[in-house]
């Protein structure tokens, strides 16, 4: 029973960490809690869906062609509304323009698509397998696959290519990393096509799982993934694999021995206990503030 | 007084008055936590609903009078302003908000599945007590207090922690003391701005009270200018406007809301009075020539 929970719990966390990622390299470089990154997760899973029911696409390639359209949807809404704002206004101002745009972007899903909820149709040929006492469908072992994949790819990028070094270096020092000649404006859209990529996958597949899709999917996600974010530790890459996954199985473990009317309540417990113990988050680095 | 301005007011008007005034009660008690003193709170429509439901339920279960049960609600709500503020206030900038959003998240559950606040249905019948004369009798007071408590050592304390943490704890200010003051103050006037809405509205659902209150509060303060009264006061009244103008687009509605918030912090990125100062505009009004003023954008 236990090992069963545990499993859903991973599954339904790897999600969470794949739109956290999205959030934590956001904040890693400029600073801005991206609100609109759960409505990115949400278009992504719409976009998946139409792909598949109106173009008939195999779902491994739905799955590439929502990650696109999110790539270039999350770059074109940072050159609207983040870039103009860029080093002449304070932090917050940069959140209330990214919640104009969570805002904006909801209300025109809700207007292509009503807010009745979607179903994927059934495409994926779902298997059991019985593991001892474990059942372990066909679709959880995709899910966990394709989110490692892209996790790992994502490590890739960032340690050992020159694009992710310089993205290392924007989130170091923003002036410094423009004196040393890197195009900032260009790493930081890069970083968001990244992470709404990612966030895009993470919308599909949990389309996908809870068989459901809805325009307003992505307030909920997108809190939750933040808390994943805050919980690995904000800006830590690897932190917010960590955070979504222990948010997820936690969460699973909370509704299964707790109560499930609690659900939300429980994940955002979890979340102030932690950060009351360990303010900076499991893999933040603690920083000393300096005069 | 009530009896002779609904006379002459239009219900809808005197509605949206009404509401503008709540507003306005609500966003000055998260301008004194965010706009003052600097700290981001992204929860403060779950203070506003531990107002509404504590004075709905002393007024309807326990037959108190009115003014008893919102001082009630705000008592309460500041009393876990409090015991929230103690242990998070060491928390800084993006944690804060992350924890302010999941104790706000955590009120809303809370109240999903209490007994005595109707759980997910709400509470209705809450006696209509709420008047056009009491709601702009307390914001005056409400100001006024605001701006004396600003213009104090306190409120000097307060921007100071805003401005530079460390340098104002180097100058003898007990900044977690301060902070956590602060946070009790807006949590009160968030209660009591709460207790006035649920006196008014006649009926509560904890999804009133949900994340995008919080965020709709949250505008008002950094749209008006953060930290100044005027700019709290104006942000209240045109974010509290423009929905209601904006139905002539009917479903587009929230779209357009959307889009203006983002056009209008690329326009005024400190808000509509956030780099306005009195001082100038009486110099400018006076035909003198003022450099800070020519320069800001």
């Amino acid at each position: 029973m236990i090992w069963q929970q545990l499993l859903n719990g991973l599954t339904l966390g790897s999600t969470y960490a794949l739109i956290a990622l999205g959030y934590t390299m956001v904040y890693g470089i400029i600073q801005l809690i991206n609100f609109a990154h759960g409505e990115i997760y949400m278009i992504g899973a719409f976009v998946g869906l139409f792909l598949v029911v109106n173009t008939g696409l195999n779902i491994g390639v739905a799955l590439l062609g929502a990650m696109a359209f999110c790539m270039v949807l999350g770059m074109l809404v940072e050159l609207i509304a983040y870039r103009p704002l860029r080093g002449r206004a304070s932090r917050l101002s940069g959140i209330i323009s990214a919640i104009g745009v969570s805002i904006f972007l909801s209300t025109l899903m809700v207007l292509i698509a009503q807010t009745n909820t979607r179903r994927y149709p059934d495409i994926i040929n779902i298997q059991t397998f019985q593991v001892g006492d474990l059942q372990v469908s066909s679709l959880q072992i995709i899910i966990l696959v394709v989110a490692t994949l892209l996790m790992v790819g994502l490590q890739l990028l960032v340690q050992k290519t020159r694009v992710g070094k310089a993205m290392r270096a924007c989130s170091q020092d923003l002036d410094a990393a423009y004196l040393m000649g890197i195009n900032v404006n260009r790493i930081i859209s890069f970083t968001f096509a990244i992470g709404s990529a990612l966030a895009a996958a993470g919308g599909v597949m949990v389309g996908i799982y809870y068989n459901a899709v809805w325009p307003y999917m992505g307030t909920m996600a997108g809190l939750k993934a933040f808390a994943a974010a805050i919980l690995g530790g904000i800006g830590s890459i690897p932190g917010a694999m960590i955070g979504g996954i222990t948010l997820g199985v936690l969460e699973i473990l909370g509704v299964a021995y707790l109560s499930s009317s609690y659900k939300d309540a429980i994940a955002f417990g979890i979340l102030i206990l932690v950060l009351i113990i360990r303010p900076q988050g499991i893999m933040g680095q603690k920083i000393t503030k300096k005069v | 007084m009530d009896a002779l301005i609904s006379q002459y007011i239009d219900p809808y008007y005197l509605r949206i008055l009404m509401l503008i005034g709540i507003n306005i009660i609500l966003a000055l008690g998260l301008n004194l936590i965010t706009g003052v003193t600097g700290q981001l709170s992204m929860g403060h429509a779950g203070f506003m609903s531990i107002g509404a439901y504590t004075s709905a339920i002393f007024s309807m279960q326990m037959g108190s009078p009115f003014f008893l049960s919102l001082l009630a609600g705000a008592m309460v709500a500041a009393f876990f302003g409090f015991l929230i503020g103690i242990p998070t206030l060491r928390l800084e900038g993006d944690y804060l908000a992350m924890v302010t959003i999941g104790f706000a998240e955590i009120i809303r559950v809370f109240f999903l599945n209490f007994e005595p606040g109707g759980k997910a249905v709400g509470l209705s019948g809450i006696p209509q007590n709420t008047t056009f004369v009491l709601v702009w009798t307390l914001v005056i007071i409400v100001i006024i207090l605001n701006a004396k408590l600003l213009n104090s050592r306190i409120g000097r304390a307060f921007y100071a922690i805003r401005e530079n943490e460390i340098a104002a704890e180097a100058s003898g200010i007990n900044s977690t003391r301060l902070k956590v003051l602060a946070f009790t103050a807006g949590s009160f006037l968030a209660g009591l701005g709460g207790g006035l809405y649920a006196h008014y509205m006649y009926f509560i659902r904890p999804q009133d009270f949900a994340f995008m209150k919080s965020i709709e509060l949250l505008n008002m303060v950094v749209l008006g200018g953060m930290g100044s009264i005027p700019g709290t006061v104006l942000g209240s009244v045109i974010l509290t406007l423009l929905p209601e103008m904006l139905r002539v687009v009917a479903e587009y509605r929230l779209m357009f809301y959307g889009a203006l918030l983002v056009i209008l912090m690329i326009f005024r990125p400190n808000g509509l009075l956030g780099d306005v100062r009195v001082y100038d505009l009486k110099k400018k009004l006076q035909g003198k020539k003022v450099g800070l003023w020519q320069s800001s954008n």
